[in-house]
């Protein structure tokens, strides 16, 4: 238990975590893009490029909430040993981390204010497959159309509707990684 | 040749996700301006020190990075910031557009079309585009909270009834997806057509100012107009004297003090290249 609470993290933290955050800022900036993130071995049921993204964007500033089968021992150790980030409920999040239906329901994150709404909540979704086929997605990012395997349809329209509030999204599967951010209409 | 007494980049860890965690804010609201914790670097503000936290942010060990300053590749901003990445970070550089992946950037888009997988970032002085109209950040907040856009067109009108024609030359706000008035940075506005649907993804920081906003890649960036004063993305009508390109944003360089004067393209490394393939002006050598 203890070796696995505090092994599993960037073998090169510096360059690991630029290599994460350029394959995430691409996701976010081409909604529907696919990118790899591998080299993080965290403990189940956390999927490799999930915790790519904890690494790379969470820290002591950045509470977290844990949804559903992620809100386990072992995870809350693996997270307070390599991000050190507090864990918090829905309302108080920075980030939250869990499957679809476990982050339900989407009201009860913060969406940011008319003045500030870069302070709202990023999803981090948990999808048992993810592929660039299924809803279309359009708008900035996004050349003309683009596709990806939303777990829903209505969530996001609305979610999208809020611009400029609104949560951002970003899905794992393994070891890919997509992102979804408010600006982009899906239909 | 990394100096191994800094972290990868120079700036720590932390400090990258709290400016990685702007990033992907400023990106999935294009256009807005994101508050963030910019450092002292260690150079001045105002010699790009949003920038530099920028590119510190997302460079990777494998960046081809390539700086310039008001398009030139071998002036004194851009040689420092350059050897600074060089020495701290061990990135190749290069000063060829189309084999940089990472370029920073202060007052200039390269003539050379971008594409994707290229990062532009911009050295902002100060981000705000109603800053001139409105001094409270407090207000300026709310304007762009609720749309208020109408004061930056009576700035533009003002400069019609005054000059007879919108003679703002430089920093020429964008209304971007129909939504954030943005200040691009001081680029002439001659490259402000480039900004919009660019394959590129763009990111600006200013660090005195502590913003830093994005363009994610092909975008739509309207410049501000009327419908009878139509945007115009002007410049010198002059060709290049030293490659004789008629389409690129020309430098006026005076020659002696007898009025002689000198018109060339101020992306040093699209001139070099019309040249090397046998280009010339007349005022070549």
């Amino acid at each position: 238990m203890q070796t696995e609470t505090l092994s599993g993290g960037f073998a090169s933290p510096a360059t690991d975590a630029a290599h994460a955050f350029r394959a995430v800022m691409e996701a976010m900036a081409r909604p529907g893009t696919l990118h790899h993130l591998a080299g993080v071995q965290p403990p189940a049921p956390l999927s490799p490029a999930a915790a790519a993204v904890l690494l790379t964007l969470c820290d002591v500033d950045t509470p977290i909430c844990l949804g559903g089968a992620h809100d386990c021992d072992g995870l809350r150790r693996w997270i307070a040993f390599h991000t050190g980030a507090p864990l918090v409920g829905a309302a108080d999040c920075a980030f939250a981390l869990g499957a679809w239906e476990d982050l339900q329901p989407l009201s009860a994150y913060p969406e940011g204010t008319p003045e500030y709404p870069d302070r709202s909540a990023t999803l981090i979704v948990e999808l048992p497959r993810l592929s660039a086929d299924g809803a279309t997605l359009q708008g900035p990012g996004i050349a003309d159309r683009a596709a990806l395997s939303l777990p829903d349809l209505a969530a996001f329209q609305s979610n999208a509707a809020r611009f400029p509030l609104g949560l951002d999204f970003i899905f794992t599967s393994g070891d890919l990684v997509a992102a979804l951010p408010r600006s982009t209409r899906v239909s | 040749m990394t100096d191994a007494a800094y972290n990868f980049a120079y700036l720590d860890e932390q400090t990258k996700r709290m400016i990685r965690r702007a990033i992907l804010k400023g990106l999935a609201i294009p256009g807005y301006q994101v508050p963030f914790a910019s450092r002292e670097m260690p150079m001045p503000y105002g010699w790009g020190t949003g920038g530099v936290q920028l590119t510190a942010a997302v460079m990777c060990p494998e960046d081809r990075f390539k700086v310039i300053d008001q398009g030139a590749d071998d002036t004194t901003n851009a040689v420092s910031i350059r050897a600074f990445f060089e020495r701290t970070a061990g990135v190749a550089a290069t000063t060829r557009t189309d084999e940089a992946t990472l370029i920073q950037t202060r007052h200039r888009i390269p003539e050379a079309p971008l594409r994707a997988g290229q990062v532009l970032v911009f050295q902002v002085p100060i981000p705000e585009p109603l800053r001139f109209l409105e001094p409270r950040e407090s207000e300026t907040r709310k304007m762009h909270a609720l749309e208020e856009y109408g004061l930056m067109h009576v700035k533009l009108y003002e400069d019609i009834s005054r000059h007879g024609h919108i003679a703002t030359s430089y920093a020429y706000p964008v209304q971007v997806e129909g939504r954030y008035v943005m200040d691009p940075s001081p680029i002439p506005k001659f490259d402000n057509p480039k900004l919009g649907d660019c394959p590129a993804i763009q990111l600006f920081g200013a660090g005195r100012e502590q913003r830093i906003y994005a363009l994610p890649p092909y975008t739509r960036v309207v410049s501000l107009d009327f419908e009878d004063h139509p945007f115009e993305a002007s410049k010198a009508d002059h060709p290049c004297g030293l490659c004789g390109a008629t389409d690129s944003y020309l430098d006026e360089v005076i020659m002696d003090d007898a009025g002689r004067r000198m018109f060339v393209c101020s992306d040093t490394d699209f001139c070099g290249q019309r040249q090397a393939a046998g280009h010339r002006g007349k005022d070549a050598a």
